[in-house]
Order: C-alpha cells, then sequence, then structure tokens
C-alpha cells in the first residue's frame, strides 16, 4: 500500500518499532522546583501545577523542595516493600499465566508507586474505585496474597466465585470497590461515593484512578462535572502511563495539552505529578485528601508515569514500540528511586534490598502453592456451579429457578 | 384514601419513602428546586431539604453512575430521567455496572438503584419523548422492569422498587399521568377522579414486583397488556363486546407467568401487546414464554399487538399508536381462527 499524506492530523508517537527509543521531547522540570500551596487554595491557583511537574525525588535520589512529604524512614521502608511486592507478585503472576495456569493477567510494572503511595497517604478506611492497574493498593493495604491469587485463578475460594476476570479484584473489608472492564464507569461512581459520604456526616472520602486513554470517555467529563458540581470530597487520578494499549497519550488528545489541565475547565484543582517518584505520590495524595476531607472539594491527579510492559497478557508493546523503551523513561523506575533514596539516607542497603526481593519471591512462591491447594481453574475445584444463577438478584426469581434445573444443577 | 393522578401517586410515594427512611434521597434533571418536568418530584425539596431532593446536570451517565455510588456506601437513590428517550447515554452505567455489582462483587457491594423514566407515547413527543424502551432493560440481568398502569400501582410499585435490595427501571408511562386513556385522541381528556385506581392511600404500602392482576375477568381470549395499552386493550373489549381476559402485566422482570399461564391455560386465545415497535419487543418474549407453557391448550396462534418498526412519528403519532382498532383486528383473527 502507498503511503500518502494524511488529510486530516492522526497524531502518532515520536518513535515506532525499530527506531531508537527517544524521550528528548519530555521536558523534565528540576525536583523541589515546584511550590506547594496550602490545600485551602482556590482551584485556580493550581493551574501552574497542572502543567509543571511536581516532583521530590532529585537526581541524586534526595527528597527536595516543598512537596517533600519528609516521611519517617520506616513508611519509607514500607513503601519499598509494598512496590517490591507488587512487582515481584505481577512477574511471578505473569510466568504463572504464561504456564497456563490463569486466563488472562495484567502488570503493574514501572508504575508501582502511584497505586502504593496513594494507598499509603489515604486513610485505610477511605473508598477506593481503581482501574485494573492499581493492585499496589490492595499490598499497601494489607490484603492476603492467597486471597488475591485464588480470585486469579478462579478456584473455589475466588470471592468473587468466578465471575470475574483475573486482577478485576473486589475486597469490601479494605474499602476496595469492583473492578470494571468498561473503562471510567468508576470515577463518577466515586463522585457519588464521596457525596454519600459527606450525606452521613463521614469524614470518610472516595479516590478513583483511570488511564490516560481513558479520559476520552464521557464518563471523564462526567465525573469532572459532578465533583465540580456538588464540591465532592473525591481525588479523581489520572494515570498518564503513556501507552492504551497500543495507542499512545496523542491519541486521547494529550498532545494539545496535559492531563490535569483538563481539571481547571471544571474549576476543580490540579496537580501533575512524577508518578515514579514515591514521594511526590504520596504529597500529592496526602495535599489532595486533606483539601477533600476540608469539605474544598476535587482534586484532579495527573501521574505522569510509564507502563513498562505490555497492556495484559493478550498484546505484545514490540508490535507498537520501540523494545527497550522502558529502560530510557526519563523519570526513571519507582523501586529504583526510592531505593537509592533510602540507601542515600542510610537507612537501605544493597544486601537488605536483594533479601527483600528474595523472602517476598519465596512468600510469593509458596503462596501460590497454597492458592493453587483451593483449586485451579483448569483442574478445579471451582465455586459451585449453581453458583452462576446467584448473586444475579437477591432472591433469585422463577427464570434462574428454571433455568437452574434445566442446566441440572 | 384521596384522589390522585399518578403525578400525585409516585408523587406520594417518594414522599413516604423519603419520610420513613433517611437513606432515601431522589435527583434528576430539573426534579429538584422545580420539582421535575412533569412535577413528579414537587415539593420535595422544600420539605426534605436541598440533599435529598436536588437537581442535577444534563447527564445521564453520571446521574446513574452518581446514584451507583451512592448507593455503594448505602442510600436508597431515586434518579430520575427525564424522558425514556434519554436513557441511552446511561446504558452503559446501567446495563454493565448498575445491574452487576451484586453478581460482580458475589454480594460484598450491592447498589439498589431505581431509576424513574417517564415512557410512551400519545402526547405528541415526537421521536425522541415518546418512547417505550423496557425491552432493552428485560435482556439484562440483575435488574427489574417495572411498569405500572394507574395512580394506585404507581404508588405500590414505586415504593415496593425503593424498598427493593435490587435495583430497578421503573418506567411511567406519562400518557397516563393525568388520567387513564382508551387510545381515542379525539376525545376529551379523562381524569383519575373517577377511576377506582385513581383511590389511593395517603400512607405508605407496596404492592408485590413480579405480580400480575386480571383487570377483566373472561373466558374467550387473554389480552396481555402493561402500560398505557392496559386501557386501550379494555376498550377494545368492551367495543368488541367479548367476554376477554385482560391481563396487566405490571412487572416486567420477573414477570408473574403463572397468572399469564392460569389465564392462557382457561381461555386457549392469547393476544401479547406493547406500544414499543414489533420487532424484539417484550410481547415477543411473552409469546415465547406462553408457547412454551400453554401449547397445548391453544387453540389458535398467538397474535400481537404492537407499534410498528419505525421511529414514533409526530406528525402520525396516531397511526403508529396500537389504538383500540388494532387490538379489534386482532381479537376477531384470533378468535376467527
Amino acid at each position: 500500500m502507498t503511503q500518502t499524506d494524511p488529510r486530516f492530523h492522526v497524531p502518532a508517537p515520536h518513535v515506532r518499532p525499530g527506531d531508537t527509543p527517544d524521550f528528548s521531547h519530555i521536558k523534565v522540570p528540576p525536583a523541589g522546583e515546584a511550590k506547594r500551596p496550602e490545600p485551602d487554595v482556590e482551584a485556580h491557583e493550581t493551574r501552574d501545577l497542572a502543567t509543571s511537574l511536581v516532583r521530590v525525588l532529585d537526581h541524586n535520589h534526595q527528597a527536595v523542595g516543598e512537596w517533600d512529604p519528609k516521611l519517617d524512614a520506616d513508611v519509607l521502608r514500607e513503601g519499598l516493600k509494598h512496590m517490591v511486592l507488587t512487582r515481584v507478585y505481577d512477574d511471578r503472576m505473569l510466568k504463572l499465566q504464561r504456564q497456563g495456569k490463569m486466563s488472562f493477567y495484567m502488570k503493574s510494572t514501572g508504575e508501582e508507586a502511584v497505586a502504593v503511595a496513594a494507598a499509603m497517604a489515604l486513610d485505610k478506611g477511605d473508598m477506593v474505585f481503581p482501574s485494573y492497574r492499581q493492585q499496589g493498593i490492595l499490598f499497601a493495604r494489607g490484603r492476603d496474597i492467597v486471597d488475591m491469587m485464588c480470585h486469579c485463578i478462579s478456584n473455589s475460594r475466588d470471592n468473587l466465585k468466578g465471575r470475574q476476570l483475573p486482577v478485576h479484584y473486589t475486597w469490601a473489608e479494605g474499602n476496595f470497590f469492583s473492578i470494571s472492564g468498561n473503562l471510567t464507569t468508576q470515577f463518577p461512581q466515586a463522585v457519588g461515593y464521596a457525596m454519600a459520604c459527606q450525606y452521613k456526616g463521614e469524614s470518610q472520602i472516595a479516590a478513583s484512578w483511570i488511564g490516560e486513554g481513558s479520559t476520552a470517555e464521557g464518563d471523564f467529563h462526567g465525573a469532572l462535572v459532578l465533583a465540580s458540581t456538588y464540591k465532592a470530597p473525591v481525588i479523581l487520578n489520572v494515570v498518564n502511563n503513556q501507552w492504551a494499549i497500543s495507542t499512545f497519550q496523542g491519541i486521547a488528545g494529550g498532545q494539545a495539552e496535559t492531563f490535569a489541565l483538563k481539571g481547571q475547565g471544571y474549576g476543580l484543582a490540579t496537580l501533575r505529578i512524577d508518578g515514579n517518584d514515591f514521594l511526590a505520590v504520596y504529597a500529592a495524595t496526602q495535599w489532595a485528601a486533606e483539601r477533600a476531607r476540608a469539605g474544598l472539594g476535587a482534586t484532579v491527579i495527573e501521574s505522569y508515569t510509564y507502563r513498562a510492559d505490555a497492556h495484559s497478557t493478550s498484546d505484545d508493546p514490540s508490535g507498537y514500540r520501540p523494545k527497550g523503551e522502558e529502560a530510557k523513561w526519563p523519570l526513571g523506575d519507582p523501586i529504583e528511586r526510592l531505593k537509592q533514596h533510602l540507601i542515600g539516607q542510610g537507612e537501605w542497603d544493597e544486601e537488605r534490598h536483594a533479601a527483600l526481593e528474595k523472602e517476598l519471591d519465596e512468600l510469593v512462591i509458596k503462596s501460590y502453592k497454597e492458592a493453587e491447594s483451593f483449586g485451579t481453574l483448569h483442574d478445579g475445584p471451582l465455586s459451585p456451579v449453581e453458583s452462576i444463577f446467584e448473586d444475579v438478584y437477591a432472591e433469585p426469581d422463577w427464570r434462574l429457578r428454571r433455568q437452574r434445573q434445566d442446566l441440572g444443577v | 384514601m384521596a384522589k390522585m393522578n399518578m403525578i400525585q401517586s409516585l408523587n406520594s410515594a417518594l414522599d413516604n419513602a423519603m419520610e420513613k427512611d433517611p437513606n432515601v434521597i431522589s435527583f434528576g434533571e430539573d426534579a429538584g428546586y422545580f420539582g421535575g418536568v412533569f412535577r413528579v418530584t414537587a415539593g420535595l425539596q422544600e420539605k426534605y431539604g436541598l440533599d435529598r431532593s436536588f437537581d442535577a446536570p444534563i447527564n445521564e451517565a453520571a446521574i446513574t453512575a452518581m446514584a451507583i455510588g451512592m448507593a455503594a456506601k448505602g442510600l436508597k437513590p431515586v434518579a430520575e430521567i427525564q424522558f425514556a428517550d434519554y436513557i441511552f447515554p446511561a446504558i452503559d452505567q446501567i446495563v454493565s455496572e448498575l445491574s452487576r455489582i451484586r453478581y460482580r462483587t458475589a454480594g460484598q457491594f450491592t447498589t439498589p438503584v431505581v431509576v424513574r423514566t417517564p415512557c410512551g407515547g400519545g402526547i405528541r413527543g415526537g421521536q425522541t419523548h415518546s418512547m417505550s424502551p423496557e425491552a432493552f432493560f428485560t435482556q439484562v440481568p440483575g435488574i427489574q422492569v417495572i411498569m405500572p398502569s394507574n395512580p394506585y400501582d404507581a404508588k405500590g410499585l414505586l415504593i415496593a422498587a425503593i424498598e427493593s435490595p435490587d435495583p430497578v427501571v421503573f418506567f411511567e408511562p406519562k400518557r397516563l399521568y393525568n388520567g387513564p386513556f382508551d387510545g381515542d385522541p379525539t376525545k376529551a381528556l379523562e381524569t383519575w377522579a373517577k377511576h377506582e385506581k385513581g383511590e389511593v392511600p395517603e400512607g405508605h404500602y407496596s404492592l408485590p414486583i413480579g405480580k400480575a392482576e386480571v383487570v377483566r375477568e373472561g373466558n374467550d381470549v387473554t389480552i396481555i397488556a402493561y402500560g398505557t395499552l392496559v386501557h386501550v386493550a379494555l376498550a377494545a373489549v368492551e367495543r368488541e363486546g367479548i367476554d376477554a381476559e385482560i391481563i396487566d402485566l405490571k412487572t416486567l422482570v420477573p414477570y408473574d407467568i403463572e397468572t399469564i399461564a392460569a389465564s392462557v391455560n382457561k381461555t386457549g386465545r392469547c393476544i401479547v401487546s406493547q406500544e414499543a415497535p414489533r420487532t424484539s419487543g417484550f410481547a415477543a418474549e411473552l409469546a415465547a414464554q406462553i408457547q412454551e407453557e400453554c401449547f397445548y391448550a391453544l387453540e389458535a396462534p398467538i397474535a400481537r399487538v404492537t407499534g410498528w418498526d419505525t421511529p414514533y412519528p409526530h406528525a402520525h403519532e396516531w397511526a403508529y399508536f396500537p389504538g383500540p382498532q388494532r387490538f379489534i383486528n386482532a381479537i376477531r383473527e384470533v378468535l376467527e381462527a
């Protein structure tokens, strides 16, 4: 087919497979440059923060500037542990998926800080409406790994009775709402939930996450309109990991303006942050949570990050972007950066890190063995077949009772 | 007991439900301060405050999503979609979210939202203010679908819907808001004042979801209708002077198969009806189920009275509307078969 000049503008990434990875077009402002206004600032006064980049960890891995949340080393080590666990778990689950142990998997490699630091900055009682790439929240909130795996392999102990694709977790006890495969639906739901928290006079807030590609959905607009109209205590996170399966962020209008800036049009507070900087994510979430809890409304946070691996086990990134791009990402790796920060503080070292990785990998392997003892998708036992007719309604009506009989269970 | 039209009885249902349970809240486009374009939510904001009856932005998906989030936190939201024709922007939130939260979380979260929406034609509404899209929602596991035909049922069923542990899409046939309608647009408007179902208790009561009612007993043919067509079928039977049994279905999901089967097994003939277009309408589901249940009792093919497979026209509204003559034609066809 002959290549012709397009008759209308179709955005394309700077590089494609076969090209040399190149992020020279991305401006990375120095850490510590962004000002930190008080959380009770007028929303429009955060306009600059929608186009700059809040960064705390500098190139020497030192925490600098007004946004430094000044966390204890214990908290940082805990964050590091959750991020390492998230990565180790993802890597192991991918291998198991390749061995046919589960139907599908989605890693969050490179984006661990976005979920882990946010979860740690929120109260455990705050309600989260994540997308499918914030499994880090579950680790940060202490969910049992065996339970997570039982869900992913849809066995007899899957708390979702085998009804959801792997990684589409729900954990009511941990205030973790159901993950939808239909994108952005949770964004306006989180606003409604947050309004109900106010209605009940509780200090609980809600937080939701979507990808930058999903901001194209109407529900993004709906969520921001609701949040703005009712001044809801909610944090609306846009995880800009550059890629929506195979389409780069320019296909969601990302070349025109930042995703955070969209919030300004709705009169919401806006922050654009280095999503690979644990301290920046923590500080921004803490700021937005304080603002929400004070009744000052929602914040749109764009976490600028990079999806270092495939979208899911169903796609191969070498088909749409250069190999090795993740290593060239100008904002580095969130785990490596926090690790080096702690080492620089004299609070961590390579030996302890290696031991942590080993310990967590062993924990994951041991947990998987235990999970498998409750069954696997292929060999069972699964939740009982008749359970497919349960929970459609509180009580099955005559149609479901008859259909269950028709199935012979 | 009081005389109420359907607007007043629905308003009374909301009033009773909100009075009884502080978790019940109502919102929608123009549904707060102004009380709704059809006045169903009139006075609620004044009585219960801004945070229990409020105006929502013109975004049906966001309205539904807000209701889902609120219900997940334990509220009982009643969301108004101004016209059933406008419900389609909310379809993803209803079909992929609202209906399945209980299922996909294995009961960890439930979202018992009521989506109220005025439906149906006969008010010169043109194609975007006349639809009866109920069948779309009957295809969605997890949703209950209700369409009452009179003030008494409307109130009892709306209260039942609000108190149900499962989500409901509640269709209000707007041609019936102010009076019963027998399908003859040339007649002067009747009011509910003289109708027995216009007698409505002022206090709280509910009617069972999933229960149909035989509104006219007879032996020659069973006519199944819901919403506006209940009154049209009654008028047609009176005009034709036949001994027909008429069932007001009231609930489409889950529909009352026992009442239907008992009647068709008795009469041996059946007409199913809907105002919506013919193809893949709810009447088709009824016809299929009836032939499964009652095949050996049937003495004639089941006939359908429906709208045409066209958009709802404006100028030729009455050529579209399945009026009494279309019922009479079907009755003759079924009785002569």
